[in-house]
């Protein structure tokens, strides 16, 4: 992990909102501002976030992390009322701007949702329905492309046996882990997730956290959660968003344990939100 | 709570007996029940006793001659073999016209246009159009179709007529339909870096079908109906069929004369049996319009079969 080596003292304070070197970052944010229809909602973040790392945002409901979240894969778009400011690079591209394509964007930077959203059809047509879209027809390549991703989601023993069922005949927590699986198909180099287990029973969600500890070897992860013992057990760094403003982000340990904002103090020990 | 605003507990709790459900609440149900029953056997009875006297009084001259004969003796015997074929020329061709161009319209209003101004006076414009007489649509037809456009009194006129007609079913039915498609699954495809089109057509469109296909139901037993649009702009008193030997040469010929020429068609050949020819037997007049009973119930099981099939193969 990238800047456990400093060791933080009443000399050498921590920074409330650590800036990582450019250099491991995936995403370099800006002084990103987003309102809604004239009601501010996210106001001048600038924050690296680390590549192949999890780093999980946090705060309470309506503090703009899903909106934070959603600009990373310019689903804001789709609100007609949203009005953007700021940059945010990927790698070393401005994926605000109209320079880049929304929809090539979103082939890199995948999502996956709070409630599980497969589509009416089989389990294999979920998966395949990415890679479909995006041109490949070939009955091997796909049959290979979704047995992986299923692998790569923990999910191939429980449903290799019914890949032709209906994707909604399976549990809460295997229609998630079939929507990350989905979401892999397309390759992306990033999944962002929107709180992906606020709606499983606590065995999918332990499940889905075991995955995402396995996936960061290979993606760049970023999870809004509202379970701070998630952010915890999972997340390699953590920002804290309050109101719109990003109040704090660090190492997951640091903030947890040695928060030096008051108001990440008061959130973390749940004495609010 | 908030600091500063503590509520001081009340001293006294007032404790209140809620009174069981008394008899005359019990009636009012009943009666309401009762009531509820009576409208919707009201409802049932009527088609009930249609389709019992359609088929009492038609039956007897249902064969096969007289579906597959031309009709014979100034109307009064034979079949109606033209007006039967000229029904299912024109619900098909009405609906390929219609279908595309109503799902399409509903589409663009739901999915693509803002909501303004604008969009409002269009879904207004169409809510009206479904209340326009049937008449006016045949006078507007031979305007636009049959003079404008030069198609002449045929077919075509006849179904781009009748298209016009169900548009407006069609469109408000496709656009309830796609409105209950879950915005999740638009979300779960943009994710995904999947075209809006794409979306639309792959997985939006799909899902809504069942809801599309009930507004086509309506809109084919409407065209399957209606003899006012045609009677200006493309039916015919009384045609015989072509005997010619078929012949994959001649299908272009054949197309092209069925769409320019006149039709029959079963709920006009009612109205003229029943009106100018004074010497046709009754039996003729119920076997037609049992016929034509069949054929639309027929087209919308149909219809009725795809959407179930539809609705168990892609439920949510």
């Amino acid at each position: 992990m990238i800047g456990t080596m400093v060791e933080y003292s009443p000399m050498n304070p921590r920074p409330a909102i650590l800036m990582l070197p450019d250099e491991t970052a995936k995403f370099r944010v800006r002084d990103l501002g987003v309102a809604y229809g004239g009601t501010p909602a996210l106001r001048h973040v600038t924050i690296n976030l680390p590549d192949r790392q999890i780093t999980a945002l946090i705060g309470p409901s309506g503090c703009g992390k899903s909106t934070f979240l959603r600009c990373l894969n310019r689903m804001n778009d789709l609100i007609l009322t949203a009005r953007i400011a700021g940059k945010v690079l990927l790698d070393e591209q401005e994926i605000l701007g109209n320079q880049i394509d929304p929809v090539e964007l979103r082939k890199r930077v995948g999502m996956v949702f709070q409630r599980p959203n497969p589509f009416p059809m089989s389990v294999y047509d979920n998966i395949a329905y990415g890679p479909r879209r995006h041109g490949i027809r070939a009955r091997g390549t796909l049959d290979q492309l979704v047995e992986q991703a299923l692998v790569q989601a923990a999910l191939w023993d429980e449903v290799k046996d019914k890949l032709r069922q209906s994707a909604l005949d399976l549990s809460g927590g295997q229609q998630q882990r079939l929507c990350i699986a989905r979401c892999l198909a397309v390759q992306p180099e990033v999944i962002l997730m929107d709180e992906p287990s606020s709606a499983l029973d606590p065995i999918s969600t332990f499940k889905i956290e075991e995955l995402l500890l396995e996936l960061k070897a290979q993606y760049t992860i970023v999870i809004v959660t509202h379970n701070m013992y998630q952010a915890s057990r999972v997340a390699d760094y953590t920002g804290f968003f309050l109101t719109g403003d990003l109040i704090e982000f660090g190492p997951t340990v640091e903030i947890f344990e040695r928060p030096v904002d008051q108001r990440t103090d008061d959130y973390v020990r749940g004495r609010f939100g | 709570m908030e600091d500063g605003h503590q509520e001081t507990a009340p001293t006294t709790r007032i404790a209140v007996r809620l009174p069981g459900r008394s008899p005359r609440a019990r009636a009012t149900e009943r009666v309401i029940q009762g009531f509820l029953t009576l409208t919707l056997l009201s409802v049932i009875i009527p088609v009930l006793l249609i389709i019992f006297f359609l088929a009492t009084k038609g039956a007897p001259a249902l064969n096969w001659a007289f579906i597959t004969q031309d009709p014979a003796m100034r109307m009064t015997a034979g079949g109606i073999r033209p007006a039967i074929l000229g029904t299912l020329y024109l619900v098909t061709l009405t609906t390929l016209l219609a279908v595309p161009i109503g799902v399409m319209a509903a589409v663009y209003l739901t999915e693509y246009a803002r909501q303004n101004a604008l969009t409002r006076a269009i879904r207004l414009a169409i809510i009206n159009l479904a209340g326009v007489p049937s008449v006016v649509y045949g006078l507007f037809g031979l305007g636009l179709f049959v003079y404008f456009m030069n198609f002449g009194t045929s077919l075509l006129a006849g179904a781009c007529t009748m298209a016009v007609l169900v548009l407006p079913l069609i469109i408000t039915a496709s656009e309830e339909a796609l409105l209950t498609v879950p915005a999740a699954f638009r979300e779960a495809s943009l994710a995904l870096g999947v075209s809006k089109w794409q979306t639309i057509w792959r997985v939006v469109l799909p899902t809504a079908m069942p809801g599309i296909l009930t507004g086509i139901i309506l809109a084919v037993a409407r065209a399957a109906g209606e003899t006012a649009p045609l009677l200006f702009t493309c039916v015919a008193f009384y045609l015989f069929s072509p005997h010619e030997a078929f012949s994959w040469l001649h299908v272009p010929a054949q197309v092209h004369d069925a769409l320019f020429n006149q039709i029959m068609a079963l709920p006009y050949h009612l109205y003229t049996i029943s009106t100018q020819v004074p010497k046709a037997p009754d039996t003729v007049k119920w076997g037609t319009a049992l016929v034509l009973l069949i054929l639309v119930l027929g087209m919308n099981l149909i219809a009725i079969l795809l959407r179930s099939y539809l609705r168990r193969a892609r439920r949510w």
